[in-house]
């Protein structure tokens, strides 16, 4: 973005406005001010020494009578002009310091980047002193002082900028056509770091004006019978017990002009870069709008989970939705249940809404996002309320590199949930979570239990957040993508591990994978999710032979096997799953699928039983061949 | 001591040496234009500093007391050597040894400076850890707002403008503190305000930015997952992880904090080490400014050395200093 149209912006906005308008009034005071009160502010009346502020002197008048308001206008030409010379100095030579390093050569570079380091080592205010005495005290002094003391800082932040330019290919592109060092600095690397530079001139000259305020305040800066904002201050300190109002004006100028500076940096700055998290746009308009489409496919599935005597769902999801702040809904009515001690995986693309139907039945849907439903019920409790939860579900999360706290031992990560859950002491916890990664097989428990997690494996750690999950009793582990940043050997490992917690705890297992084959290594039933949907759910006996959903076989086929032609590319499903907020009418796969009909573009399908044990929602659910229906039982 | 061999395997070693090496070189320099400081000012120190009235045999002895007479080698050579006897060489206008001077006066400013520090470090971490777990995920906008406008706006002002303000309102109006000299445990009050204030709404900002990358961590959600109550959440497992770069930061600020202290007594009269640097300024009571320059100086690259140090220990992996 240029910055004119970046000023243009910024003068849009409420911000912008009130500090372009700050700085353009103290230009127009600089200018007029020495012509029309010049006269007012040197003028002597000893008839009003040291009075207090009044309608006729608005600060009141200072050790000669003259009124102190007038001074003030009349210095800020002075003031600005000052912090305008030692704002260029330090500018100046802070880019030539800076870009140095780039036109000279390897060693020399290094020596200047050195003294660049040195010096900014040391405090800018020791240094300005120290230049201020070396310069001699006054106006002089202090300009070259102030200027001079910047130029570290501003070197530093030129050679940054130019450093991440000169890297880049085009850099290096003209080094390599013979563009002498000179010409690259001019033509190649300032017109690409000049506007970050530009803006932190705007901030340097609010700092440079404070300092010089300073200065001048300690009676190292300008001269009587010269003044600025900053010897006026300096002036009028002793009064400031009878007559604050003397030493506040001059202060309260300093404050406002530095701080006019400073906004017009962070407003042309933001105007540029992004602002913050911004809902996307309501596109999604059918998602806000009552569904009742989908009514009739939640009863038919829930007439499905409830015939047959089959004992009670341990878990029982009835038609979730996951909704974003500006209507995107992540997860469309999605309902679930899991019996006790049944292994039931969730599996579908990135996107497809799976993580966050995993994350709302543990309650921990990140915030903006709302999860309505009609019920959840785990284990006869609202699990979302986040009560009375305890430990009897556990979660195990994708990436253990990122999952476990860096900053606490492992055994302590561990004790900590049967401290705060089981009521154990210190001792009784550690002891149980020693145990508890004994029962994951981390060999020498007692030993790594005092670890921390940077000190464990990809496979430990997650190994870990099983042992974790463990130190309850839970009754439902919900694991998240728990293989998928891990190598295949640990990946088995894991895989194994889960089965094995299962079968001895008797916990049931919600699995979340895009993984088909993962998920058909540990569980009994599948739900294959589409677009914050589920589109089908079938025993995983059933994955080889008995898909109906078009979406399903796509899937299964392309997971290769020891039989796929290694010649052939490997076989992917064509085009893309719907973009978050993207409207679809009708069938999501629609656009996908190569049974499509017209239909399937206007008319969403419902999830519908096939079977007691299976569902699907497609309008062409693919017909099962007859010889192969005979195996399935 | 470790061995040298050693140094090859422990990388916070390595570091360490390094960065002793860089303190070396910046403490040669520091002494080099300190030496230098009295040969660059404009004019002839010693008439400057006992005016013109003074007879050219009392600014002739006074040179060559101070060995100004002498070639600037050798000049050079008996600093190095004063200094490594803790000589800093006679006050011209005190009419006593400088380090005596100094070590009368560096107690005062120690002791606001590390109260003022003590105050932003045990004021600015809850501060910010408190306004990010309110403003997580975009929560509370205009929270967020008012927190952020108020702390920049603030972190902006300079220490003797706050100090003029802090004057005028409790000292000259409210009249509830005393406002000039060390006089008591409430005259620390206004100092040390003054040097903090800044310092806490630049630090707790950045803890706050610090606090929301952290809750957006795995290990956070991890420990959610667990139904930890919200006090082990945030202290146990938020904390630490923060700390560290907070810490850092604030070090960082300490050195800054310091030099501060310059302009700040001033406005309270405090008797330390700034205040006597700017009447030694306006004096050009040269030999004490050379002095107090070593002394701010030297103790805002220890500041920052250990500060690196500590950090190496600590983090080893961080890589906040190193960009």
């Amino acid at each position: 973005m240029s910055f004119t149209q970046r000023l243009g912006r910024t003068l849009r906005t409420p911000l912008g406005v009130v500090a372009m308008f700050a700085v353009f009034a103290l230009l127009v005071v600089a200018i007029i001010g020495p012509i029309f009160w010049q006269d007012t502010a040197d003028r002597v009346d000893t008839t009003a020494i040291g009075q207090r502020g009044s309608a006729e002197h608005w600060f009141g008048t200072d050790a000669l009578g003259r009124d102190i308001a007038a001074r003030m206008l009349v210095a800020t030409r002075l003031t600005l002009e000052l912090t305008l010379f030692a704002t260029v100095i330090g500018a100046v030579g802070g880019f030539v310091l800076g870009t140095l390093p780039t036109v000279l050569g390897a060693r020399a570079a290094r020596l200047v980047t050195a003294l660049v380091n040195l010096l900014i080592a040391f405090p800018t205010l020791l240094f300005v002193l120290f230049l201020a005495v070396v310069f001699g005290v006054g106006t002089y002094g202090a300009v070259l002082a102030i200027g001079i003391g910047i130029v570290p800082t501003f070197a530093r932040l030129v050679q940054n900028l130019a450093a991440s330019v000169a890297g880049a290919d085009y850099v290096s592109a003209a080094r390599i056509l013979g563009v002498g060092r000179f010409r690259l600095i001019v033509r190649h690397i300032l017109p690409n770091i000049a506007e970050p530079i530009s803006l932190f001139l705007l901030q340097t000259g609010a700092g440079v004006l404070l300092a010089f305020s300073g200065l001048s305040f300690l009676g190292m800066g300008v001269q009587a019978p010269d003044y600025d904002w900053g010897r006026l201050l300096n002036e009028q300190l002793n009064r400031v017990y009878t007559h604050p109002e003397s030493a506040v004006g001059p202060a309260v100028a300093i404050v406002l002009t530095g701080l006019a500076f400073n906004l017009v940096g962070e407003v042309l700055s933001q105007a540029g870069g992004r602002r913050g998290l911004r809902p996307t746009p309501d596109r999604d308009r059918r998602a806000l709008a009552p569904t009742p489409a989908g009514t009739t496919s939640v009863t038919a599935a829930g007439g499905a989970g409830a015939d047959d005597g089959e004992p009670a769902p341990l878990l029982d999801v009835d038609r979730l939705r996951v909704t974003f702040p500006g209507g995107h809904v992540a997860v469309r009515d999605v309902s679930l249940s899991v019996a006790p001690g049944e292994a039931v995986g969730i599996v579908g693309e990135s996107g497809s809404g799976k993580s966050l139907t995993a994350l709302a039945v543990a309650g921990l849907v990140p915030y903006p996002a709302r999860v309505t439903a009609r019920s959840i019920t785990f284990d006869g409790v609202d699990p979302t309320a986040n009560t009375g939860l305890g430990t009897s579900l556990a979660m195990v999360f994708q990436d253990p590199m990122a999952s476990l706290n860096p900053a606490l031992t492992i055994g302590r990560q561990l004790s900590e949930v049967a401290e705060v859950h089981l009521g154990h002491n210190r001792t009784q916890a550690m002891k149980r979570a020693v145990d508890r990664l004994r029962a994951v097989r981390i060999p020498d428990p007692e030993h790594r239990s005092g670890m921390h997690p940077g000190e464990f494996s990809g496979g430990m750690r997650q190994r870990t957040m099983i042992a974790m999950g463990l130190m309850g009793e839970p009754r439902l582990v919900i694991a998240d993508e728990p293989t998928t940043a891990l190598d295949v050997t640990v990946q088995a490992q894991v895989l194994a591990l889960l089965r094995d917690v299962r079968e001895t705890s008797g916990a049931a297992v919600l699995m979340i994978s895009h993984d088909i084959a993962v998920v058909s290594q540990v569980c009994e039933r599948v739900v294959v999710m589409y677009a914050g949907r589920v589109v089908e759910e079938l025993p995983t006996s059933d994955l080889v032979t008995g898909t109906a959903h078009p979406y399903t076989r796509a899937l299964i086929g392309a997971v290769p096997d020891m039989r796929t032609d290694r010649r052939l590319p490997l076989v992917t499903i064509p085009g893309r799953p719907p973009a978050p907020g993207e409207d679809t009418s009708g069938c999501p796969f629609a656009p996908r699928c190569e049974f499509a009909t017209d239909r399937c573009r206007t008319e969403e399908p419902v999830l519908r039983g096939t079977d007691t044990r299976r569902r699907v929602a497609c309008w062409h659910p693919v017909t099962t061949p007859a010889e192969e229906k005979t195996k399935s039982p | 001591m470790k061995s040298f061999t050693d140094t090859r395997h422990n990388p916070w070693v390595t570091f360490t040496l390094r960065r002793l090496g860089r303190l070396t070189v910046s403490l040669a320099l520091l002494v080099t234009a300190s030496f230098a400081m009295i040969h660059l000012v404009p004019g002839d120190p010693v008439r400057a500093a006992l005016g013109l009235s003074a007879s050219p045999e009392l600014v002739e002895a006074r040179e060559h007391a101070l060995g100004l007479d002498r070639s600037l080698p050798d000049q050079f050579g008996s600093f190095l050597t004063r200094l490594l006897h803790g000589d800093l060489g006679e006050s011209i206008g005190a009419q006593m040894p400088v380090a005596d001077v100094i070590s009368d006066r560096l107690p005062s400013t120690m002791q606001i400076a590390a109260i003022a520090f003590a105050t932003t470090i045990v004021v600015a971490i809850p501060l910010g850890m408190a306004a990010g777990v309110l403003t997580r995920d975009g929560r509370r906008r205009r929270l967020e707002l008012a927190f952020v406008g108020t702390t920049s706006v603030v972190a902006v002002f300079p220490e003797f403008l706050l100090a003029v303000g802090l004057v005028a309102l409790f000292g000259a109006q409210l009249g509830w503190l005393p406002v000039a000299l060390k006089e008591g445990p409430e005259s620390y009050v206004l100092p040390v305000l003054a040097l903090a204030i800044g310092p806490v709404a630049a630090l707790s900002r950045i803890v706050r930015v610090e606090t929301l990358r952290v809750l957006d961590e795995d290990y956070m959600r991890t420990a959610r997952a667990k139904r930890l109550p919200t006090r082990i959440l945030y202290l146990r497992h938020a904390l630490p992880n923060l700390l560290t770069s907070s810490l850092t930061l604030g070090g960082l600020m300490l050195a800054g904090l310091l030099t501060g202290t310059v302009l700040v007594e001033n406005v309270f009269a405090w008797p330390g080490l700034g205040m006597t640097m700017v009447q030694a300024i306006t004096q050009k009571d040269y030999p004490l400014v050379q002095g107090i320059v070593l002394v701010y100086g030297t103790l805002a690259l220890l500041i920052n050395f250990a500060v690196d140090v500590l950090l190496a220990v600590t983090d080893p992996n961080s890589t906040i200093r190193e960009s």
